[in-house]
Formats: C-alpha cells, structure tokens, sequence
C-alpha cells in the first residue's frame, strides 16, 4: 500500500506556527456542530477569539473565520458573541473536517 | 593526494581536530574518561584563536546535548562528545534531539556503562542509545575517527537526512592510542562541506517569527512525524555510501560506506566485526588467507539504521557467519550485532551462524582469539555441531 502524500506537518519535525497552527491534535474530528459566523453582524469585537479555547478564530481584516482543523464544536463563541453573529449549524456526516478552508 | 599536514596523535585529538576543520557554531561538552583529550584539546584551540564556537561551559551531559540540540534548531552547527555515563545521563535529551531532527555530531568513545563499575572499553553504552533514532557510526582507527568525523557532518546535516550522528571508537584502544594521521586543509574542508550549502536550508527559529519547535504532534501528525523519521534513516544508508565515495573521490581515502568488506571475494567464511577488534581481525584474516583458509571480514560502519541490504548482498552464498561483538544483548544470550545478523536469515539463507563475546571492560582480543573463531567458524561450515554463543575468554581451554 502507498503512503499519502500528505502530511499535517511540512515539515520534517514538529515545527509549529503561532500565527496558523497551534497543535497537532485534530479536534475538528470531534466537531458535530460548526460555527457559522453572519459577516454582516459582525464588528470585528474580537470575544468569540478572546474564548475560543483552541485558539481558532483566526483574523480575517474585518471579520473572523473559524479555523475548522481545531474547532471542536463547542459553541462558546456563539454563546459569547454580544451580537448574535455565530449560530452553531449541524454537521453534515461527510467524513470531511476542511470542507469550507 | 591533497596537501595535508600528517601528525602524530590520538584518536580523542583527531575528533578534535575535525571538528576545528568543520568550525561548528556552538560546542558544549562536558569532560568524561575516556573523551576528556576531546574537551582539552578543542579548549586549547578556542584559547588559541583556531576555534571560532562559542563553547558553552554546561553542569552535565544533559545539558551539554539539550544545549547543543537548542542551537542546533536555532540554525547552528554544533558538537559534542561523551561517553558511557555521560551517554546515559543525556538519554532523554538525545530523544529530543532525534525528534526535532536536529543535526548534532557527537563523538562518543566507548566504554562500559554503569553497573559493573570500569572504566574501560566496551560497546555496551552505544548499544543501549540504539532505539533512539539517532545515526550510529563505528570506526576502527585513528585516520578514520578524524574522516568520519568530518563526513559526518556532512551526513547529519544533509537536507534529506537531518538527523543527529553519533561517531564511536573504542575507548583506550582508539582513543589514547597515537598513529599518524592525515591532516586536510581547512580550505578543502570548508570546500568539501560547501555542498551542504548549495541545498534547500532546513527549518530554523529565526528572530521575530513566532515558531514553535518541538511542538505537540498527536495521533495522526505523531505517526506522520514518526514515518518520515525512519524514511530520513533509510535514506541515510545510500547517503553514507555516497558521502564516503565524494570524500574518497575529494580525499582520496575511501572505507566503503555502511560496511567494508575486507577479503571477501570467494570467501565461505565470514567474520563479522565493528571497532578496532577489526584490526586484529584483518591481520589474522592475512595469515589464515595465506595458508588457504577462505575466511574475510565485514566490518560493520553504521550500526543504526542497520545496512541490511548491503549486508545481505555480502553475506550471500557463504558456508559460515561469525559475528563479534563487544557488547551483550540482555535477553539473547548472544552479541547484539549477531542478533541482527541472524535476522537476515530470509535474505542469506540457513547458514551456521556464531556469535562471540569477547573484549569487554578492556579484556584484550588477541589474534589467537580470532584464530580460535575462524576455527568454529570453519567447523560450522563443515557440518559439526556448534555452540551459537561463546564467551570468548571464559571458555575452558580444551
């Protein structure tokens, strides 16, 4: 049997970048609800990253995308968001994490 | 033939020698019998202006490998060099080494581990790093302790291997004996390793790029990780032949790369050997050849990754296998290179195989040893019964 060509490092140890990855655990697997962020209501307060516990709100100039390698699901930042921009829709059972990134 | 000086000196001042030819950035050692000449003489050379590393004074052998491993992934060439205790004490650091890939040189002279207390050659402590992912190279002589050394650099950070070497020598036989030995020049050193300079540069930390290295590597990224450790040791083996090649091609001293096989052409037997048992070896080897005996040597380079396909080749189609090892393997009853031999069965067919113990703690291998193994060897292949295992000097005299 071949190998897969990728790999979830680039590199040849386990080098990680503060501004994209953080760790190599794939807690995307767990999700079964994703956030969905209205880019309308949206103003960029920045609290769903200040919550996030793995980090994943990811800056995006005037709005944030979720990081869905890492998001788990947990709904935190819908909870927290103070105008109702995050809903939490279900997954679909595709089988795929990055399907949106 | 390059300009070279030639000099009289001891395998401990050939790895330091070396090492000034390869200039590392960062050297950390820490003094221990039998390496101490290597600290002493890379000392005096930082004071007399002929080493450009930044030479860190550290507590212990631990920090000495985590202290060169941290440069190391800072972008650095580093060195250092232990032995025996100092080995054990640096075993979990030199995990970290091996897992962040980073390219670190290490001498270690060989010597008995901890236990059974002495101070005096063995193979043991190289053998209990084995499953540690680390290069392992064992040389024989002088010249070649002062070659390998440089050509390991050049292995260690390679772009397609990237993982730290450790060089062995027999303590005391090596490493306090003095022969002559061939000095390159500078220049053609710094030429020799250039090529690593015209490969991709590996991942560094480098000033305001928040990196982490090291990181966490679960599940899935640990098992890719691990993957492409073992596939940068497998490269390691072709590597190593071709680095002997390019700096026999370059030097004009070649020594065959993951293994030398001395006088096997048409040879039934075989005997298998690492270090400087391998001199001894080779000069029984001569008088047993000319007295009709066809009896060769392999002498094994690289212990880890093992040659196994080079190995196989050689060991085709003969009557009898010895192997002799300085070390035991705790559980086999048998040398620990033997073991690994007599896993090549499949590939070298059911042949007699026979492993001796023999030269631990300093207990001399004398040609009439070797004598006495190529005579069990032979036996073997006619047939006799034979005894898988000898402790080679406890045997009863008969």
């Amino acid at each position: 049997m071949a190998i897969r060509k990728t790999f979830s490092y680039p590199y040849e140890s386990a080098w990680s970048d503060a501004d994209e990855l953080l760790l190599h655990l794939d807690t995307g697997t767990w999700r079964t609800k994703r956030p969905q962020i209205d880019t309308d209501k949206c103003n960029y307060c920045g609290l769903c990253a200040l919550y996030c516990p793995p980090q994943c709100m990811l800056a995006r100039g005037d709005y944030f995308e979720v990081n869905l390698q890492y998001c788990k699901g947990c709904g935190i930042c819908a909870k927290e968001c103070p105008r109702g921009a995050i809903t939490m829709v279900l997954e679909e059972l595709s089988g795929k994490i990055n399907a949106e990134t | 033939m390059r300009k070279h000086d030639t000099k009289v000196i001891t395998g401990n001042a050939c790895s330091a020698y070396a090492v000034r030819l390869c200039q590392p950035d960062v050297v950390a050692l820490y003094p221990i019998t039998p390496q101490t000449e290597v600290v002493e003489q890379l000392a005096r050379f930082k004071a007399d202006g002929e080493l450009q590393a930044e030479m860190i004074e550290v507590e212990g052998e631990n920090s000495a490998m985590n202290a060169v491993t941290a440069a190391s992934i800072a972008g650095g060439r580093v060195y250092t060099a232990t032995s025996s205790y100092g080995l054990a004490f640096m075993y979990d650091a030199m995990m970290q080494t091996a897992g962040f890939r980073a390219p670190v040189v290490m001498t270690n002279v060989n010597r008995e581990p901890p236990g059974i207390h002495a101070v005096s050659s063995g193979q043991q402590d190289m053998i209990a790093t084995r499953d540690i992912g680390w290069l392992q190279l064992v040389v024989e002589e002088n010249q070649e302790v002062l070659d390998v050394t440089i050509q390991a650099f050049r292995l260690a950070e390679d772009y397609d291997i990237q993982l730290p070497v450790m060089v062995n020598y027999d303590g005391y036989f090596v490493s306090h004996s003095a022969e002559a030995v061939k000095i390159p020049m500078p220049e053609d050193v710094a030429q020799y390793l250039s090529a690593l300079e015209k490969q991709p540069k590996r991942m560094k930390l480098v000033p305001g790029r928040s990196m982490g290295a090291g990181s966490h590597g679960l599940l899935l990224a640990y098992t890719e990780l691990r993957y492409k450790h073992v596939a940068a040791m497998e490269r390691a083996k072709a590597k190593f032949d071709q680095i002997d090649k390019e700096y026999g091609d370059f030097f004009g001293r070649y020594y065959g790369g993951q293994i030398e096989e001395y006088k096997t052409d048409g040879a039934d037997l075989i005997l298998v050997t690492s270090g400087s048992a391998a001199g001894t070896a080779k000069t029984v080897i001569d008088v047993m050849r000319d007295k009709g005996m066809k009896v060769g040597l392999i002498k094994l380079r690289m212990f880890r990754p093992f040659p196994r396909e080079r190995l196989s080749r050689a060991l085709q189609r003969r009557k009898a296998v010895g192997v002799l090892d300085r070390s035991v393997d705790f559980g086999w009853n048998c040398g620990p290179v033997y073991r690994e031999i007599r896993a090549l069965t499949p590939e070298i067919g059911c042949v007699p195989m026979l492993s001796f113990i023999a030269g631990l703690a300093n207990l001399d291998i004398t040609a009439g040893d070797v004598e006495a193994m190529i005579d069990d060897i032979y036996a073997a292949s006619l047939g006799s019964r034979f005894q898988e295992t000898t402790w080679v000097s406890l045997e009863e005299k008969t």
